[in-house]
């Protein structure tokens, strides 16, 4: 087996996307993001809700992907739940370097979201990656209500 | 030759050397991620011959120059050689002369100048479209744009489960509103091949066009536009080993000189005054500004090269191993196989439980086999079948059953790889 392959599909990796968490649907959620990825046809749905000050009390998604968009995206809930909208924002910079950029150690902050570094030496599966974290970013801008967002701009 | 029997003929595929036939390929010695290339992509792109290559060295070093405008010696053989290689297109697919061949960049574009130019002209509100639910992106947007802008409607000729087009519902389709009927000769996704002829028929007698977009089946099978009978047939050069940027739009004669030019320019012109223009004749009204001139030659090239091994072959061949591969493909847990089981163009469409076309292709590639994994420019089509996506393994006269069974051995380590622990069988380690 040829070291970059299991690297990218890491056995952590391999399990969310088979067994994601935060699967299904958010009943209260304060923003509900749909994320598209025209080049193969995945989406993904994105919802979060609020607390009072602003941060991610609650997150769930759902839809279809590969294995990189739905551990990315699993992975991304279990670590964002609870969190400030600018711890969020911070982890929403790590991990784009984490799978952009050619860095020797990967911030310990990112915890299990480091299995996720394989991705840069797979540049066309970057925007599997980040799929759901761009859902979340958009989620963060808008506040409220619901949007669509796509890998490509239209 | 009716459009079910394609003059295959037994003898022909066994009399040519198949195997001498990759080294005239050089680009089949690549290596990838440290494995030799197996090359199965070949409906996006087919791999060029030594011939073609040479064609375009040799023009660009000995007679390169602008067309129809010079009067010096490069310019003349130039011009001869751009337009010997339209008459070669022309006999290629049985035009009746070689003005009903138009150059363009490819397929889209040739679609989209029938979109422009005879849409423009002869659609108006209230006609409709007929395409089938398999068409290419490139055969659906270009009507979708013409629709929006005239107010015709699109009618949709649906797919059957197995692949194939609803035949029998046709005849309620194709009613007096229907101007034209566009539709594709080979799926680049199943490898459906449709009974052009017999539609082409079927549209006729209520006076609607046709169009066959011949993208996929132009260097696969035998194919002539007065048996099959269409009014536009459009198809690129780069899938059949010609180079890129160089298509082809043939258009019945008396129906191109019917059209409007679409591109303005240089060298569709007669004459010129600063308020008005007049127009060539077809096809240098098509063709606004300096030709692909490299391009027709190179195209030209491969319609040599095609026809030296020749198309039934090339057709049989090509069929045998859709058919080992769509077998072997059956052997693997959890595939499911896209297209008609029977006649198959040369390519395999599947989705595997254990893996996303994603997955499957990156992994695919880390042994050096080159497939494609995604929609295909086929999303309508890839809805109906509930799938965001497939894999596709497509082929050409230049790959081989060897190559076959080393994509199933590296797609059984792939369900290994992605399959949870405990359901992990046990198989034999990749070299």
């Amino acid at each position: 087996m040829s070291p970059e392959i299991e690297e990218l599909y890491q056995e952590v990796i391999l399990d969310h996307s088979r067994r994601p968490r935060n699967f299904g649907e958010l009943q209260d959620a304060t923003v509900r993001v749909h994320g598209d990825n025209p080049a193969c046809g995945d989406e993904i749905h994105v919802a979060v809700k609020f607390d009072a000050d602003g941060g991610l009390e609650d997150i769930k998604f759902s839809g279809r992907g590969c294995a990189i968009s739905q551990a990315s995206a699993s992975l991304m809930t279990t670590k964002l739940k609870g969190k400030s909208r600018a711890e969020v924002t911070e982890m929403l910079r790590l991990f784009h370097d984490l799978v952009t950029k050619e860095t020797s150690d990967a911030p310990k902050t990112l915890g299990d979201l480091r299995v996720m570094g394989g991705v840069r030496k797979f540049p066309q599966r970057v925007k599997c990656a980040m799929l759901a974290w761009r859902a979340v970013q958009q989620a963060f801008e808008q506040g409220s209500g619901e949007a669509t967002i796509s890998t490509e701009p239209a | 030759m009716g459009d079910a029997d394609y003059g295959v003929h037994k003898l022909a595929a066994s009399t040519v050397d198949w195997k001498a036939i990759r080294e005239d390929f050089p680009i089949l010695r690549e290596q990838a991620h440290g494995h030799p290339l197996i090359y199965f992509d070949s409906a996006a792109t087919s791999q060029k011959p030594r011939p073609v290559i040479e064609a375009l060295r040799k023009f660009y070093e000995h007679d390169n120059a602008n067309v129809h405008r010079g009067l010096h010696t490069l310019s003349s053989r130039a011009t001869e050689a751009y337009e010997k290689a339209r008459q070669r297109v022309a006999d290629y697919i049985g035009a009746t002369s070689a003005e009903e061949i138009v150059f363009t960049r490819g397929t889209t574009e040739s679609i989209n100048l029938v979109a422009q130019a005879w849409g423009q002209k002869f659609i108006r509100k209230g006609d409709v479209i007929l395409l089938t639910v398999m068409e290419h992106h490139s055969n659906l947007v270009p009507w979708q744009l013409l629709a929006e802008r005239t107010g015709a409607q699109l009618r949709f000729l649906p797919v059957l489960d197995d692949g194939t087009l609803n035949l029998e519902q046709l005849s309620s389709f194709l009613t007096p509103e229907v101007k034209l009927f566009a539709f594709t000769h080979i799926s680049n996704s199943l490898g459906t091949i449709n009974p052009v002829a017999e539609l082409c028929a079927k549209a006729r007698d209520v006076g609607a066009l046709t169009l066959v977009d011949a993208a996929q089946s132009i260097g696969h099978i035998p194919l002539d536009v007065q048996e099959l009978d269409c009014d536009f047939l459009a198809f690129s050069g780069h899938k059949m080993c010609g180079p890129t940027g160089i298509g082809v739009l043939y258009g019945r004669a008396e129906v191109l000189d019917s059209m409007p030019p679409w591109h303005g320019g240089g060298e569709m012109i007669v004459s010129v005054t600063l308020e008005k223009s007049t127009f060539k004749k077809s096809p240098h009204r098509f063709e606004a500004g300096t030709p692909n001139v490299a391009g027709a030659i190179g195209l030209a090239a491969a319609i040599d090269y095609i026809q030296r091994i020749g198309r039934s072959a090339i057709f049989e061949h090509d069929s045998e191993l859709a058919h080992y591969a769509a077998e072997r493909l059956n052997e693997l847990p959890g595939t499911r196989i896209f297209g008609p089981s029977g006649q198959r163009g040369a390519l395999v469409g599947l989705v595997m439980e254990a893996a996303h076309p994603h997955d499957l292709t990156t992994f695919a590639d880390q042994y050096g086999l080159a497939m494609r994994g995604g929609h295909h420019c086929n999303q309508p089509l890839m809805r109906r079948f509930g799938v965001s996506g497939t894999t596709r393994a497509s082929f050409y006269f230049y790959n081989t059953m060897e190559e076959i069974d080393r994509m199933i051995e590296i797609l059984q380590h792939a369900v290994r790889f992605f399959s949870p622990k405990e359901r992990r069988s046990p198989v034999r380690p990749l070299s």
